[in-house]
């Protein structure tokens, strides 16, 4: 996807090269000066209380505030936890489900109904149902995001593995290839593309819960939390410093973390081109 | 035929994986193991959901709930599509906005309830809001770049035929990017509808399906709350089934731009 980055990337080769990037970094940087400027100027004209729309320079300092008091970090590591372990959960049992689920009729035909009827109704509803059932605080919040998490990675991972060209698997079994390196040297790279993109989107969705989850499951730390709370004393400027830590712990989710990812694996062994 | 055989056995195994499931479910419900009010029987949750349905409140609910999606959806898509529109044919709109997409894409919408409640106080406007946010981005983005798939050679075929900057609009740009854009509809219909149930259980109102969930657990309604996610996941399954599946075999299945039609 064209992003800011792609775009100056792409249009470097034609010029001096130190001049475009500045050029292509003063574009990506101008909108938010734009926008900024907006903010400061509906923010110092007093049409809104102060307290309900802060200016940012309000902003910056409780986010320099509660970052230097430890309490931001603090927040956003539980936050990480939660999204890891819940994530941990989606991942392998969502690639178990789908692999048995491409590779045997039975399991197939076990799970696909159950999940068909399950993966459509939104995460969130079944909220209410695990906090009623594993009680308020970290287990529900874990389990449920695992949960959601898993339907996507379940459905890429399946269509993967059933992707796999037959006649890759015909040959590497003519080449004498046992069951054990049948499913790590062709299945698995053959599916790869496909797991990865439903780990992507399973960790995207993890993501977009997880802050909801935090507000409905009463954990004790926690940004979905901390920006729930931060309501009750009209703190808009910890709210919008919270937000602004899960942007960036989401923009940098999706670039570093799975580009990367993708790069390593994938790409290099020319699955996909780039 | 073996194929049909083979179906009529999927099909049969799937009936039977489903009673299997409810028939555990109902083993436990019924063992007393856990407490009646967390896990109850599937009866009680289906006369739960009777009742609901035949004194009217249900509907009600699901109305009010239908009423916030089609609101903010609606804005999305009015606001998503000619956005994205002028992002794909106006390299400064792109310039300007891209960076900012780019950087509110990644906040869930979720994390801005709490923000619009402030703002804009508990009920409609912070929900319709919020189901706006989340489904304006899948919306945007997929007509931008529906458009800049638009192929180069039909627009300048179009251009060399005689067609002024509108007729290339609507019969060349519009068609060609359809497929992206319904792709996109779908899209943010979905997001629309995950949005539309938290923002009802953290922003509650007095009405919505997302509300009745989290309020029946309150009172340890786990029928009700079994209940309405059965009446949210038919009425999600069913729009995204019927309501979009038909937008495209009427449009681009029709026109041949998507590979249904020639399969």
């Amino acid at each position: 996807m064209p992003h800011g980055a792609a775009i100056a990337v792409a249009e470097t080769g034609s010029h001096r090269p130190g001049h475009e990037r500045w050029r292509a970094a003063w574009r990506n940087v101008f909108p938010f000066l734009v926008v900024g400027a907006l903010w400061e100027i509906v923010a110092w004209a007093g049409i809104f209380p102060p307290r309900l729309f802060p200016p940012l320079e309000v902003v910056a300092a409780a986010l320099v505030r509660l970052t230097l008091a430890g309490i931001l970090p603090h927040h956003a590591l539980d936050t990480l936890i939660r999204l890891l372990s819940g994530f941990a959960i989606a991942a392998i049992g969502g690639v178990a489900i789908g692999i048995a689920m491409a590779r045997s009729r039975l399991a197939e035909d076990i799970f696909l109904p159950l999940v068909s009827i399950a993966a459509p109704i939104p995460g969130l509803a079944y909220a209410p149902l695990f906090l009623l059932w594993f009680g308020l605080g970290n287990i529900s919040a874990v389990l449920l995001v695992g949960f959601v998490a898993m339907f996507p990675v379940i459905f890429n991972t399946w269509s993967g593995v059933k992707a796999v060209k037959e006649i890759w698997l015909r040959s590497a079994q003519a080449m004498g290839a046992d069951n054990g390196r049948m499913f790590t040297h062709v299945i698995v790279p053959g599916a790869l593309p496909y797991i990865l993109t439903g780990l992507r989107l399973g960790l995207a969705q993890a993501w977009r819960i997880l802050v909801a989850v935090e507000m409905l499951a009463a954990v004790p730390w926690g940004l979905g939390w901390m920006i729930f709370g931060a309501r009750e004393f009209l703190n808009t400027d910890v709210m919008l410093s919270g937000i602004a830590v899960i942007a960036v712990i989401g923009l940098a989710l999706e670039k570093q973390v799975f580009q990367r990812l993708e790069n390593f694996t994938v790409v290099r062994w020319g699955m996909m081109t780039q | 035929m073996t194929a049909s055989r083979d179906r009529h056995r999927s099909v049969l195994r799937a009936t039977l994986s489903i009673a299997a499931a409810a028939a555990i479910y109902e083993a436990l419900a019924r063992s007393g193991i856990f407490a009646a009010a967390l896990l109850p029987p599937l009866e009680s949750v289906f006369r739960a959901l009777w009742d609901s349905l035949a004194d009217g409140t249900m509907e009600l609910h699901a109305l009010f709930t239908m009423y916030r999606v089609a609101f903010g959806f609606g804005l999305a898509v009015a606001i998503g599509i000619p956005l994205g529109i002028l992002m794909a044919r106006f390299q400064r709109v792109e310039n300007f906005l891209l960076p900012l997409v780019s950087a509110l894409m990644p906040i869930p919408s979720f994390a801005l309830v709490p923000l619009f409640m402030l703002w804009f106080g508990i009920g409609n406007t912070t929900t319709v809001l919020i189901v706006f946010y989340a489904a304006t981005f899948p919306m945007l983005f997929n007509t931008w770049s529906g458009v800049r798939s638009v192929n180069p050679i039909w627009l300048r075929a179009a251009g060399a035929m005689g067609a002024d900057e509108r007729r290339l609009f609507w019969k060349v740009i519009i068609p060609g990017a359809a497929a992206f854009i319904i792709a996109g509809m779908r899209q943010a219909f979905l997001r629309a509808w995950i949005a539309v149930v938290g923002a009802e259980m953290i922003a509650a109102s007095d009405w919505g399906l997302g509300w009745v969930i989290f309020d029946a657990k309150e009172f340890l309604n786990a029928d009700l709350m079994l209940a309405s996610l059965i009446v949210i996941g038919a009425i999600g399954f069913m729009t995204e089934r019927l309501v979009f599946g038909s937008l495209e075999r009427l449009t681009v299945m029709r026109w041949g731009m998507s590979r249904g039609a020639r399969g």
